[in-house]
C-alpha cells in the first residue's frame, strides 16, 4: 500500500509537469486546430534559460533560494512565450490558409531545427548539463518506505497555482473571452470585431509560458538537461491533452495526472523499461476507442 | 502496344540495365562507395513506399522506421537463426525467401495500423504512426531473444548492388501500374478530398489499408537489405529520426511524385557523405546536417510546399520533348 502511494505521489507530481506541458498543446490546438509540435523543445529552451541564468556570476552570486526560484521561473516563463510567438509569427502565420498537413509539416521542421541547433557546439552542445539546484531539497514527509520531498509539493503547488491562474485569465478576462470565442469559431470570431491574430499570439505566449514555468519544475527533479530532452515528455505532454479531449483545458490538466500515474506505476510494478511503451500504447488505445478523448466533444465534419 | 504490355517493356529495360550496370559499379567503385550506392538505394525503396502512403493516399504517416525495423529483424534473424550462412543458388533463394518474409511481417504490421488510420487523420494519425514506431523500437529492445538493445549481429552480407535496384525497380513497376488502376484513382481520390470521395461510393476504407499494406510491405523488404548489408542492426537504428528522414525526402522530392522522390533520397542521402568534411564556420557539415534539414523543410512549406517536382510529369515531359500534341486533361491534378 505503501508502495502504491509513494508510486501516486511520484506519478502526480511528474503528471503536473505534464499538464503544465499539456496545456499549451490544448489551447493552441483549440484556437488553430493544429498540433505544434515545437512545443517540446520550447519546453526544452525553458530548462537551458534556467540553466544559463543559474550558472551565470549573477546566477552564482544569488546561491540557491527562493527569490532566485521566483527570478528564474519568470525568466523561463517570459523567454519561452516568446520564443513560441516568434515561431507562431515566422513559422505558421504565413501558412495560415493552406492545409493542415503544410502546417504540421512546418511544425515538424520547427521542433527539429531548435533540437539539432541547439545541439551545436555553439549553441548548447550535444552534451547532457547538469542544472544547478534553485531551492536546496529537504525530505518532508518520511515515514517507512514512504517519502515526499519538497521537490514534489513545490512542483503540485506551482502547477495547481498556475492552473487557477490560467482558469481565472481563460474565464474572466476580456483577453481571456476572445481566446474562448476564437477557439469555438476563428472565423466568426475576427467577423465580431475580435483580432483574432492578437489572440493567436496570446495564446502562444500563455502556451509557451507554462512550458517555460514546466521545464524549470522538471529539471529541479531531473537535472541532466540535453537539446533532446523536450522529446518524449512534449509527446507525452501530447498524449496527456489526447487523453483529456484536445482542446479542452481541464481535460489536458487531468490528462496529465493521468499519464503521469500510468507511467511512474509502470516503472514501478512491471518494468521501468515500459514506461514510455505504456503511454503510447495509452494514446493508440483511446484514438481507437474514444478519439474524442475523455472529456472532449467531438465535431461533426461540414462538407 | 498496350499501356500494360509497355509497363512490363520497360521493367524488362530496367533490369537489363540494372545488370548492366552493376559489372561497372562493382568492378570500379571501391567498398566506400559502393556502401553509399547501396544506401542511395535502400533509401530510395524506403521513400518510394512511403510516398504511396503520404503522398498518394494523403495519410501522413510517421512511423515508417517501424515497418522498416519489423522487415529487417524478421529477415535478419531467419537468416542468423533458421537458415544459416549458405552460398551460391541456395543463398539467393534463401534471401528473396527472407526478404517477402521481413515484408509480409511489415505488410501485416501495416495492415494492423491501417486499421485505426480508417478513424483518424491528420495530425492524429501522424501522432499514432510515431507512437507504433516506438512502440516497436521499444519491444524490440526488450525482446533478449533478438539481441535487446545490441541487436542482431553478424548477418551475412547478401544486399547486392543487383538485389537493391532489382527491388526499387519492381517497386517503381508496382507503384507506376497500380497508380494506373482503379487503386491508384481511389488513392488520389481519398488523398483529395475524403468526404467527396466517400459520398461518390469511393471505399476509402479499402484504399488507405491498401496503400499501407503496400508501402509497409516494401518497407519490410528496404529493410531486409539493409540488415543483409550492415551485417548489424539495433533497434536503435529504427527510430523516430529514421522516420522523419523518409519524410523529408518524401517532402522535399513533392509528395505524389515518384521521380521526385527518388531524387530527394538519392541527393539526401548522398550529400551527406559527399560534405561530411566540409566546413562551415569552422563546424562541420555532418554537425549541423539535421538544422539544415529542419529549417529547408520550413522554407518549402512556406515557398514551395509541392517539393522539388510535385508539379512534374514523366509523361508530359518526353511528350513534350517529342513535340507531340498534349493529350486531353486528365483528372490527375
Amino acid at each position: 500500500m505503501e508502495e502504491f502511494l509513494q508510486q501516486l505521489i511520484n506519478g502526480l507530481s511528474l503528471g503536473a509537469i505534464y499538464a503544465l506541458i499539456a496545456l499549451g498543446y490544448t489551447m493552441i490546438y483549440g484556437v488553430l486546430r493544429f498540433i505544434n509540435f515545437a512545443h517540446g523543445d520550447v519546453f526544452m529552451i525553458g530548462t537551458y534559460i534556467g540553466f544559463f541564468i543559474l550558472t551565470s556570476s549573477f546566477g552564482q552570486a544569488l546561491g540557491p533560494g527562493f527569490g532566485t526560484a521566483v527570478i528564474v521561473f519568470l525568466a523561463a516563463m517570459l523567454g519561452c512565450g516568446l520564443l513560441g510567438v516568434t515561431i507562431e509569427f515566422l513559422a505558421y502565420r504565413p501558412l495560415r490558409t493552406r492545409p493542415k498537413l503544410t502546417v504540421l509539416i512546418t511544425a515538424i521542421g520547427v521542433s527539429f531545427f531548435l533540437e539539432y541547433t541547439g545541439q551545436l557546439s555553439f549553441v548548447f552542445g550535444a552534451d547532457p548539463r547538469t542544472f544547478p539546484t534553485v531551492v536546496e531539497k529537504t525530505m518532508v514527509v518520511q515515514s517507512g518506505s514512504l517519502v515526499i520531498d519538497s521537490y514534489q509539493i513545490i512542483i503540485f503547488v506551482v502547477a495547481i497555482v498556475l492552473m487557477l491562474g490560467l482558469r481565472m485569465l481563460i474565464m474572466k478576462t476580456r483577453i481571456g473571452t476572445a481566446l474562448r470565442a476564437s477557439s469555438m469559431n476563428l472565423n466568426a470570431a475576427s467577423l465580431m470585431g475580435i483580432n483574432t491574430n492578437a489572440v493567436i499570439s496570446f495564446t502562444f505566449f500563455v502556451g509557451s509560458a507554462l512550458a517555460g514555468a514546466g521545464a524549470i519544475l522538471y529539471a529541479m527533479s531531473y537535472p541532466k538537461i540535453n537539446p533532446l530532452m523536450g522529446i518524449l515528455p512534449g509527446l507525452k505532454a501530447f498524449i496527456a491533452a489526447v487523453l483529456g479531449g484536445i482542446g479542452n483545458i481541464s481535460g489536458a490538466a487531468v490528462g496529465g495526472f493521468i499519464i503521469g500515474s500510468a507511467e511512474t506505476m509502470t516503472a514501478g510494478y512491471i518494468s521501468p523499461t515500459l514506461r514510455d511503451a505504456i503511454v503510447f500504447a495509452i494514446l493508440i488505445f483511446i484514438l481507437i476507442v474514444k478519439p474524442s478523448g475523455l472529456f472532449g466533444q467531438g465535431g461533426t465534419e461540414k462538407v | 502496344m498496350s499501356r500494360k504490355h509497355r509497363s512490363y517493356l520497360y521493367l524488362l529495360i530496367g533490369f537489363a540495365a540494372i545488370i548492366g550496370l552493376s559489372f561497372p559499379f562493382e568492378a570500379g567503385l571501391n567498398s566506400y562507395d559502393m556502401r553509399i550506392v547501396i544506401n542511395v538505394g535502400i533509401s530510395m525503396i524506403l521513400a518510394a513506399s512511403l510516398n504511396l502512403i503520404n503522398g498518394f493516399t494523403g495519410q501522413f504517416s510517421l512511423g515508417h522506421a517501424g515497418f522498416m525495423a519489423i522487415g529487417a529483424y524478421t529477415a535478419s534473424a531467419l537468416t542468423t537463426m533458421v537458415f544459416g550462412t549458405t552460398e551460391g543458388t541456395t543463398q539467393e533463394l534463401l534471401f528473396l525467401v527472407v526478404l517477402i518474409a521481413g515484408g509480409v511481417s511489415a505488410a501485416i504490421a501495416g495492415l494492423l495500423i491501417g486499421i485505426p488510420s480508417l478513424r483518424l487523420k491528420g495530425d492524429y494519425l501522424a501522432i499514432v504512426t510515431l507512437g507504433f514506431g516506438e512502440i516497436i523500437r521499444v519491444v524490440l529492445q526488450n525482446i533478449e531473444p533478438l539481441g535487446g538493445s545490441l541487436g542482431i549481429s553478424g548477418i551475412p552480407r547478401y544486399t547486392t548492388f543487383i538485389w537493391t535496384f532489382g527491388i526499387l525497380a519492381v517497386l517503381i513497376f508496382v507503384t507506376e501500374n497500380l497508380m494506373r488502376s482503379t487503386y491508384g484513382r481511389g488513392f488520389l481520390a481519398t488523398r483529395d478530398d475524403e468526404i467527396a470521395a466517400e459520398s461518390v461510393g469511393v471505399n476509402t476504407t479499402k484504399y488507405k489499408v491498401t496503400a499501407f499494406v503496400v508501402g509497409a510491405f516494401f518497407a519490410g523488404i528496404a529493410g531486409g537489405l539493409y540488415g543483409h548489408y550492415n551485417s548489424l542492426i539495433r533497434p536503435l537504428d529504427f527510430g523516430f529520426l529514421k522516420s522523419v528522414e523518409i519524410v523529408v525526402m518524401v517532402i522535399l522530392g513533392g509528395m505524389g511524385s515518384t521521380w521526385g522522390v527518388l531524387l530527394a533520397a538519392a541527393l539526401l542521402t548522398y550529400l551527406p557523405e559527399a560534405l561530411r568534411e566540409v566546413e562551415l564556420f569552422g563546424i562541420k557539415f555532418r554537425d549541423f546536417r539535421m538544422t539544415i534539414y529542419a529549417l529547408s523543410l520550413i522554407l518549402l512549406m512556406i515557398f514551395r510546399p509541392q517539393g522539388l517536382l510535385g508539379d512534374f510529369n514523366a509523361e508530359e515531359f518526353i511528350r513534350k520533348i517529342r513535340g507531340k500534341p498534349k493529350k486531353p486533361a486528365t483528372t490527375e491534378t
